[in-house]
């Protein structure tokens, strides 16, 4: 099944979304800091990948698009590719991404649009990964002084790529802008429980704002790439 | 059914047990397990038994653990979101293996801190095979095939071991292991039918992990250094070349359908026996992989170690943060303002 055009551009943006944060929490696997989050993290990447497949096929081939597409052909957000960091760093990302995935698949399950099936699935994943980021943000500000001043700086340092989250997406049923306020609201009361401050910086980057959803991306994610997708493209025509 | 009725309350009376008292302990525990009786974690049993299953059971979820790293090495590189996806679940599932077989061995009464700490320190092993390198994609199919296939072969009969929760333990992981095998296989399989690059991928994976496959059954029966009691407690139910043997007869039918060779000229049927003879196990390389000189040994160990030392900081805010918000002091209300104030001048 194709989905029509308009609809197409937001299953392809949101795609991308998923299999580009999947691709980043695969790398976590053998690496966490407790076996459980071992467990953890990759059910979490195969939820988004499940997810990512889902919607790259209401566009065309999944492998097609997910390993034959040059970097500024991939409409993901900058916030999904940025690296893992730290603990911290991916706690963060979890977080501000789960709760904006839970608000967005929310809207969207309600509403009748052809992607409104996938986000009812969706959205019950997305409150479990949800859930397991509120936590571990609970636990890294209002754990140690280390690891209070970790979680800080990682959600200072990825705040910047945060306001790309709710630029307008076109073919997609849900009014993004709408939801900055909910997901603000929600962050924020986390942020309270946890004894971490609110950034107060710029949620946009410099000279890139909204870059992702058109096409422009970080040097990071050339390599995410280059390691993604060198086996699929070094045999052309092959299947696996 | 356990050994409860013969054995109980022994947990007291073995601290001030005569020699008389343990020989008649230790000859109701014989008869239990001659019985097929399990052995469940509050029954009496001799300390060798204990300490046997420990290394045996630590060292088979150390195996799970570092198992994951071979594997992990190629989930960024998958060529296909379907073989991704597979190989994700395999590696979360290896992770929750390891979950198991810890909480097993802590029914012997250790803790799972301090053997992940005899793991790292190098004190404890894991199975040899885990130090091979995996080279190419074809390596993931060749491992499933293989060496979950010789893990296969192995771990069934552990599941009527005597001992009740590694018994139960291996039931729940053998389910698991023989789903990704077959995945392993239909990998190779896919690979072997497609383009003569991907053909060539395989064969060279399935030469390269054949003869470890083979070692993973351990040291030949006369050089078996545990093998008698541990029969003789049903810990181990066949000999280590009776099941390599067993698996080398299932493999060479599964290789000709694959279209892949195994990499053994003196690999033949024998008429007599009914079954494959295979040519010689190089046992140096064995034992080099065993004293830490593997091609992988030291990376594999020190990933392990590095992603535990990285990750301190992360439990011990997990700690922290459970003593200040244990139950006891926070249930079903928030924290009044004095109170945090009182909790911030304790911990200062």
């Amino acid at each position: 099944m194709t989905a029509p055009a308009a609809t197409a551009t937001a299953a392809l943006a949101l795609g991308d979304d998923a299999l580009v944060l999947a691709q980043r929490l695969g790398e976590w696997a053998g690496n966490a800091p407790v076996l459980e989050e071992d467990v953890a993290l990759t059910n979490i990447a195969l939820d988004l990948l499940g997810q990512a497949r889902t919607l790259l096929s209401l566009v065309g081939d999944e492998d097609e698009l997910a390993f034959r597409r040059e970097a500024h052909q991939f409409r993901n957000v900058q916030l999904v590719e940025r690296p893992n960091g730290d603990f911290a760093d991916t706690i963060a990302r979890q977080l501000c991404f789960s709760v904006y995935q839970e608000l967005l698949y929310g809207a969207l399950a309600g509403g009748g649009s052809e992607l409104a099936p996938l986000a009812a699935k969706a959205v019950r994943e997305v409150a479990y990964h949800r859930d397991h980021a509120e936590q571990w943000t609970l636990r890294l500000g209002d754990g140690t002084e280390e690891s209070h001043r970790r979680m800080q700086r990682a959600l200072e340092e990825l705040w910047p790529c945060t306001g790309e989250l709710f630029d307008p997406l076109e073919g997609l049923a849900v009014e993004l802008p709408a939801l900055r306020g909910a997901w603000l609201e929600r962050i924020g009361a986390v942020l309270a429980r946890a004894t971490l401050a609110l950034p107060q910086g710029s949620d946009r980057t410099a000279w890139s704002a909204g870059g992702g959803r058109q096409g422009v991306h970080t040097e990071a994610f050339g390599r995410l790439l280059a390691e993604m997708q060198y086996l699929h493209r070094a045999h052309p025509g092959a299947t696996w | 059914m356990t050994t409860t009725a013969t054995a109980t309350g022994t947990a007291a009376t073995a601290q001030a047990a005569t020699a008389e008292d343990i020989g008649t302990l230790t000859a109701a525990f014989d008869a239990a397990v001659a019985d097929e009786v399990r052995i469940e974690p509050r029954d009496w049993m001799p300390d060798a038994y204990r300490e046997t299953l420990v290394r045996q059971m630590a060292q088979h979820a150390h195996s799970e653990i570092i198992g994951m790293q071979p594997e992990a090495n190629w989930i960024t590189r998958a060529p296909s979101l379907r073989r991704k996806a597979i190989l994700m679940a395999k590696v979360q599932d290896e992770a929750g293996h390891g979950l198991y077989l810890y909480s097993a061995t802590e029914t012997l009464g250790v803790s799972r801190d301090d053997l992940l700490d005899k793991l790292h320190a190098g004190r404890q092993r894991y199975s040899s095979i885990f130090n091979y390198p995996t080279l190419t994609w074809a390596d993931v199919g060749a491992i499933g095939w293989l060496v979950d296939g010789a893990a296969i072969t192995n771990q069934v009969p552990l599941c009527r071991c005597s001992y009740g929760p590694y018994a139960r333990a291996m039931v729940r992981i053998c389910k698991e292991e023989s789903f990704h095998q077959r995945q392993g296989y239909e990998l190779l399989l896919a690979l072997s039918r497609g383009t003569p690059e991907q053909h060539a991928m395989a064969q060279d994976a399935v030469d390269r992990w054949w003869w470890p496959s083979l070692m993973m059954f351990g040291p030949p029966d006369d050089e078996s250094a545990h093998s008698a009691q541990s029969t003789a407690w049903r810990i181990k139910r066949h000999s280590n070349d009776e099941l390599r043997r067993r698996f080398v007869d299932i493999c060479v039918p599964q290789a000709e359908i694959l279209g892949l060779t195994l990499p053994d000229p003196d690999l033949r049927w024998n008429e007599e026996r009914g079954g494959y003879d295979h040519g010689p196990i190089d046992w140096t390389e064995f034992r080099e992989v065993l004293r830490g000189n593997g091609p992988c040994n030291r990376e594999r160990l020190e990933r392990r170690r590095s992603a535990h030392e990285k990750g301190a900081w992360v439990r011990e805010a997990a700690a922290a943060y459970a003593a200040k918000h244990s139950p006891r002091r926070e249930k079903h209300r928030p924290e009044r303002p004095e109170e945090r104030h009182e909790r911030q001048e304790e911990s200062a």
